[in-house]
């Protein structure tokens, strides 16, 4: 079934882009080198860049449509979102990030899909403290924690171990294999690191140079070298 | 403790009122000049910028005069303001909040446009993709990210009204009771022979009031600034 359909181009100054491609459930990877255009590419699905020309729909409700001056603006999409960066509020506690989502959609608090999820990334001892105490690998359990307390439709990763060293990397992708196996959200994954879209992916898009250049499973991965040079 | 006289205490106790109320009203336009100034670029944003700052290189006398000839009962917006909502400036006391309003302005801008500047925006998007409105995420992202600068604004502000002589003056003279501040009393008693010694018990007031509503700020500011640092 597919999940997430997207036909967009976008002029960034000299740069083109232009992609297209279906995703179904489980975790598509969008695989490829620095400045393929990958962040383009979920920027738009998230609705924080709009697409000069084109379409996205995500469980047949569509987002975005050129054609018809349709845009559904991001904060209606339901697409939790984890940055690279992470991007707590810093002004709020880990708590307070977390529910940020609920707390926006007006949604009734729930003990136990709080406590759900925060077993599920172990960030019970973090929720009093302020996100400029974390370390790297736990701010990124919050985000994601954050982003799938908001009960997403769709879940975009965008390099989310790529700030963080081997040590903190081993110990977020567990953390995204369960989520992919047992929370069962649909998942698009940003990575130039073929070991981290191995371990993740069920199904790969190559990108390059704003393009799609390839697509299918993980065999795509051993006709590429390693990893795309950061 | 400086045995002040009923006539001393209604002066302090106008010019708190007078700073206060003049503070809580320019405060959300200062808060809207500064995002505006901060966040869009429209045409005029110079001129607009160069008439903020008016108030702060501009004698204090021509802006006093200036709020005269707008807002005195036969100006235009006064006469206005009077017969459609009984709202009169000249000559009493909300006239010189107006003033002292106006005097403080631009000091109240700069440092909330500055924090403005300085919010990483990309966590407003994140606030967006979790489902926060326009209006939410600068109600829960914007503005408390920026409430150090918006502190030290309205001090500032606060501050520039209670020390406020000139414009008020002005614009609605030196009546005891009703426009007569600290700064118009102080100035009141100098031009009386002997009036030295009453008008240092005032001079010492001012220099209290102003030295509190610094240290007030400051410990405002680092509470706030804190609040990012961890507990």
């Amino acid at each position: 079934m597919i999940v997430l359909a997207v036909d967009v181009e976008k002029k960034l100054g000299t740069f083109k882009l232009a992609v297209r491609f279906e995703a179904a459930g489980g975790a598509t990877a969008l695989f490829g080198p620095s400045g393929a255009g990958k962040t383009t590419v979920v920027n738009m699905i998230a609705g924080l860049l709009t697409p000069d020309r084109g379409f996205i729909a995500l469980n047949g409700t569509t987002l975005f449509d050129a054609a018809h001056g349709l845009n559904v603006s991001p904060h209606r999409r339901h697409i939790g979102y984890v940055f690279q960066e992470g991007r707590l509020f810093p002004h709020l506690s880990v708590r307070q990030n977390i529910d940020y989502g609920r707390r926006m959609s007006g949604r009734p608090r729930n003990a136990e899909e709080f406590a759900r999820i925060v077993e599920l990334l172990g960030i019970g001892p973090l929720l009093d403290r302020r996100p400029r105490l974390l370390s790297g690998g736990e701010r990124q359990r919050v985000a994601i924690g954050r982003a799938l307390l908001m009960r997403p439709r769709l879940l975009l990763l965008d390099e989310p171990l790529a700030s963080l060293d081997s040590g903190h990397k081993h110990e977020i992708l567990p953390f995204l294999v369960r989520l992919r196996d047992e929370a069962k959200v649909p998942m698009v994954y940003v990575s130039h690191t073929a070991a981290e879209v191995r371990r993740i992916a069920t199904t790969v898009l190559r990108i390059d140079a704003g393009r799609v250049t390839a697509s299918g499973g993980l065999e795509l991965l051993d006709k590429t070298e390693a990893d795309y040079p950061e | 403790m400086l045995n002040l006289t009923p006539d001393e205490w209604t002066a302090i106790a106008l010019s708190l009122r007078i700073s206060i109320v003049a503070t809580a009203f320019a405060l959300p336009f200062g808060i809207a000049l500064g995002w505006l100034l901060a966040r869009k670029d429209f045409w005029g944003k110079t001129l607009l910028d160069g008439i903020l700052y008016l108030p702060l290189v501009l004698p204090p006398v021509v802006t006093g005069y200036l709020l005269l000839i707008s807002f005195g009962r036969r100006g235009p917006i006064g006469a206005f303001l009077d017969h459609y909502f009984g709202i009169v400036f000249s000559f009493r006391w909300t006239g010189a909040a107006l003033a002292c309003g106006v005097m403080g302005f631009p000091l109240m801008v700069r440092p909330i446009r500055l924090a403005l500047e300085a919010i990483d925006r990309r966590l407003e998007d994140a606030a967006a993709t979790l489902g926060a409105d326009r209006i939410w995420v600068f109600l829960t992202i914007t503005l408390p990210l920026a409430l150090p600068g918006i502190i030290a604004g309205a001090v500032l502000c606060f501050a520039r009204a209670l020390g406020e002589f000139g414009a008020t003056i002005t614009f609605v003279s030196n009546i005891p009771g009703e426009t007569q501040t600290i700064s118009a009393a102080i100035y009141t008693l100098l031009q009386v022979p002997g009036g030295e010694a009453l008008a240092a018990r005032l001079v010492v007031v001012a220099i209290v009031l102003s030295l509190a509503a610094l240290i007030i700020s400051e410990w405002f500011a680092r509470r706030a600034g804190m609040r990012f640092q961890g507990e």
